[in-house]
C-alpha cells in the first residue's frame, strides 16, 4: 500500500505514528508541506492513503483539498478538517444533528457581540473561530470585561477577530473529558483536570482515564459522524446538573498524554484506521 | 550524535531514534529546537506557534 503522511515539525505524535509504521516494515513517504511545491494542474497522486499529522491549518486543508480532489482517500477528510477548524462549522454541525452543545451565539460587530454577551448572560466565552490550545480564548465576567476585550479586539485584530463566536460559560466540575473515536468505536478517554477553566494539557491540565460509559460513547460517536467522522478528538463539559455537552471536535488530535493514562494503543489504533481507509480505497 | 544547541551552545545528545523534523527541547536552556538534519547532526530554534496551529 503506497502511504503518506502529511506532516511538518514532527511532535511525539508523529513520532509514535512513524514508529508504529515502521514497526509493522509498513513504508511510507513523508510529505513535509514546508517543501512541497503543489502542481495544481497536476490531477493524480501516488498514494491509497494519506494521513495528515501538519500541525498548521491552513497548511492542511489546501493539501487535503489536493489529495481528496485527485481521489486520493485521506485521514481525515477535507470536509472533516474544514468543520473541525472553525468553531462555527463545529457548531453548525452539531447543532443540526441535535449533538448537545453550550448554547452559542455569532456577531460580527462589536456592538452586535456586546448586545449577544448580555442576552447569554456573564460569564460567556469569546473564542476565535480558528485556533487550538485555547489561545485566545476568553472567559467574560461583566459588561467591563466585555467592553474592554471587544475594543481590544476591534482594534488590535485583523478581520478574523471581527467574528465574534460566544458562548455560555459552563460551570464544569474543574475538567473536562477529551474522547478518541476512531471510526465507529470510542475508543479512550481522559479527563483534563485544572484549576484553570482552560483544561487543556498544552495549557497544564492533568491527564487522568475516564471510564467510557455508554453515554460518554454514544455522545462521541453522534458528535465524530456530525463532523464527518475518521480520526477524531472529542472535547465534552459536564454541567452542575449530570449532563454532558459537545464542546469542540478536533481533527489532528494530540494523543501523547493518553496512551500510558488510558492503556490503549492509540497510534496502533489510527494506523489500523489508516491501512483500512486505504483498502477500501 | 552529539549536536549543538543554537541557542546556548549545549552539547546535546541526540538519541539513535531521532527523525529529521522531530522537536525536542534543549536539556540546558529549555529551548524548543528541531532537528533540521541528521548528517551531520544540526538543530535550529522552532518556530514560536502561530496563529493557526493546532491539533
Amino acid at each position: 500500500m503506497r502511504i503518506g503522511v502529511l506532516c511538518s515539525r514532527i511532535r511525539a505524535e508523529e513520532k509514535l505514528l512513524f514508529t508504529e509504521l515502521e514497526r509493522r516494515g509498513l513504508e511510507y513517504e513523508k510529505i513535509d508541506d514546508r517543501e512541497q511545491i503543489f502542481n495544481l494542474h497536476q490531477r493524480e497522486y501516488p498514494f491509497d492513503v494519506v494521513l495528515e499529522r501538519s500541525i498548521q491549518h491552513s497548511r492542511a486543508l489546501y493539501m487535503l483539498k489536493i489529495m481528496n480532489d485527485a481521489g486520493v482517500p485521506t485521514v481525515n477528510s477535507y470536509h472533516v478538517a474544514l468543520t473541525c477548524g472553525d468553531k462555527f462549522l463545529t457548531t453548525q454541525a452539531l447543532v443540526h444533528a441535535e449533538v448537545p452543545t453550550p448554547r452559542c451565539l455569532l456577531a460580527f460587530t462589536p456592538e452586535s457581540a456586546l448586545e449577544a454577551m448580555e442576552q447569554l448572560g456573564y460569564p460567556v466565552v469569546l473564542k476565535p473561530v480558528i485556533g487550538s490550545w485555547g489561545r485566545m480564548v476568553s472567559k467574560i465576567n461583566d459588561r467591563d470585561a466585555a467592553e474592554a476585550i471587544l475594543e481590544h479586539r476591534d482594534v488590535l485584530g485583523n478581520y478574523q477577530h471581527s467574528i465574534f463566536y460566544i458562548q455560555e460559560y459552563i460551570d464544569k466540575p474543574g475538567r473536562d473529558i477529551r474522547a478518541f473515536v476512531i471510526g465507529d468505536e470510542c475508543i479512550a478517554a481522559i479527563y483534563r483536570t485544572s484549576e484553570h477553566w482552560i483544561t487543556n494539557t498544552a495549557r497544564g491540565g492533568i491527564a487522568s482515564n475516564c471510564p467510557i460509559t455508554p453515554e460518554l460513547a454514544d455522545l462521541s460517536i453522534r458528535a465524530a459522524h456530525a463532523v464527518g467522522g475518521g480520526v477524531v478528538a472529542i472535547d465534552l463539559l459536564e454541567t452542575r446538573d449530570g449532563r454532558m455537552l459537545v464542546n469542540e471536535v478536533n481533527y489532528t488530535m494530540e494523543f501523547r498524554n493518553s496512551i500510558e493514562t488510558t492503556g490503549v494503543n492509540i497510534p496502533a489504533r489510527i494506523i489500523d484506521y489508516v491501512l483500512e481507509v486505504g483498502r477500501k480505497g | 550524535m552529539i549536536a549543538t544547541c543554537p541557542e546556548c551552545g549545549a552539547e546535546i545528545t541526540l538519541p539513535d531514534d531521532t527523525m529529521e523534523s522531530e522537536i525536542i527541547v534543549c536539556p540546558e536552556c529549555g529551548a524548543e529546537l528541531e532537528v533540521i538534519s541528521l548528517n551531520p547532526p544540526t538543530l535550529a530554534l522552532a518556530p514560536e506557534v502561530e496563529e493557526d496551529w493546532g491539533e
